[in-house]
């Protein structure tokens, strides 16, 4: 191929004037340096550019495409649970997966930078567990959920419960698969959080509002913060809720419920699931 | 740190297209970053040489394009520039507005070339 044109001519009369079988034209004169045995050796000397067009999130949508695809037709409901650290995610979890037991099979991919410590709590539960440490990372990615998932039994009408790791940033811009993200914020945070961080709001589909317990300690308005989260995220759905005192939890029970129903109907009554194989 | 990972994409997208076109240096790489996306330009840049270094990028020059937010105000009943993030209706100044457009990061394109080695023309 001549790497000055870039067509398919083989011909080695090949000088800096030259014709082709398709089209004539020339090369600069200086662009041409000796070469061995009569080739023309040819140096481009020009940039050109090459349209690209290409999304920098494309690889992990396409995984994240691949897990959604496997989580619809497997009729499991995927949630990606998402927060600063210290919202409260892990005992949300360890009370849900009590509440859900015998009810609803459910499973758990624990996103940290290190340690295990967190999948050695929702274990105690007796929910199937996969521990992924990010190391140096700050976020999950959907090649990483994807093989963990792998590894854990996806029953229909079920829930793969995905949580990730404490950040309230990175996390909003990659997509697992997941059917919705839901953000925690505890009322330990400050009602204006979904100002300061509107890009996990937006990205979320329902927020959970952690910890109402402490409400009589903190200066924590429930509804400046529903209404600042909602200013981000007009079709974000809220719910507040305390898993000390049990306040609230009712209400996260019936929207699991709801959505689970939601993803089996989706899955079809010939969908083909993991279930029972690996359970 | 997401950016690193994003540059990350943007090396591998880059070195990519490179190949393809058989070309063994890029001289400059244009990204389009919406300004409503989730990530800074700046930050970008930071991690740009770094990312960059010891590949077929490496010295290369990196341009960012900012694509304007776009969106659709619930209460105008009318498509309105988003200047940022978690910012009002421009008309009404309302917040019941939905992105549609600034939300996206993309590589638009490169520059390859000029070749440091000779090529054969075979």
């Amino acid at each position: 191929m001549c790497v000055t044109c870039g067509c398919s001519a083989t011909s080695d009369a090949h000088g800096p004037g030259h014709d082709h079988d398709a089209h004539d034209h020339s090369h600069a004169a200086d662009a041409v340096l000796p070469g061995a045995r009569g080739f023309g050796v040819l140096r481009p000397t020009t940039t050109r550019t090459v349209s690209v067009e290409q999304d920098l999130l494309a690889k992990n949508d396409r995984y994240a495409a691949t897990n959604r695809h496997r989580f619809e037709a497997a009729g499991v409901l995927a949630l990606n649970l998402v927060s600063s650290p210290g919202s409260g995610k892990t005992t949300l979890l360890v009370e849900t997966l009590k509440a859900l037991a015998g009810l609803c099979p459910a499973a758990v991919v624990e996103g940290d930078q290190q340690t295990s410590l967190d999948a050695d709590r929702i274990a105690a539960t007796g929910a199937p567990v996969v521990q992924l440490n990010t190391g140096k990372g700050c976020h999950l990615d959907a090649h990483q959920v994807g093989h963990a998932a792998e590894s854990l039994p996806l029953q229909r009408g079920g829930i793969l419960f995905i949580e990730n790791v404490g950040n309230l940033v990175c996390p909003a811009a990659f997509d697992l698969g997941e059917a919705h993200k839901v953000v925690v914020l505890s009322v330990t945070e400050g009602d204006d959080k979904p100002l300061k961080y509107p890009d996990m709001f937006r990205a979320a589909d329902l927020c959970l509002i952690t910890k109402s317990d402490l409400l009589p300690y903190v200066p924590f308005d429930v509804a400046r913060a529903t209404a600042n989260a909602m200013r981000i995220n007009p079709a974000l759905e809220c719910l507040t809720l305390s898993v000390m005192s049990g306040a609230g939890f009712d209400a996260w029970l019936a929207w699991l419920r709801r959505e689970v129903a939601v993803r089996a109907r989706m899955s079809g009554p010939l969908a083909v699931t993991d279930a029972g194989a690996r359970a | 740190m997401h950016e690193m990972s994003l540059m990350e994409s943007v090396r591998e997208i880059v070195e990519q297209t490179a190949s393809q076109h058989g070309a063994r240096r890029v001289t400059a790489v244009r990204l389009q970053i919406g300004a409503l996306a989730t990530v800074e330009p700046e930050a970008l840049r930071f991690c740009f040489d770094v990312v960059m270094q010891d590949g077929v990028a490496a010295g290369a020059r990196l341009e960012i394009e900012t694509v304007p937010g776009s969106g659709w105000c619930w209460d105008c009943g009318e498509a309105v520039a988003i200047a940022e993030g978690g910012a009002g209706c421009p008309g009404c100044g309302g917040y019941r507005l939905e992105v549609t457009g600034g939300g996206d990061m993309r590589v638009k394109d490169i520059d390859l070339g000029p070749e440091q080695e000779s090529s054969t023309c075979a």
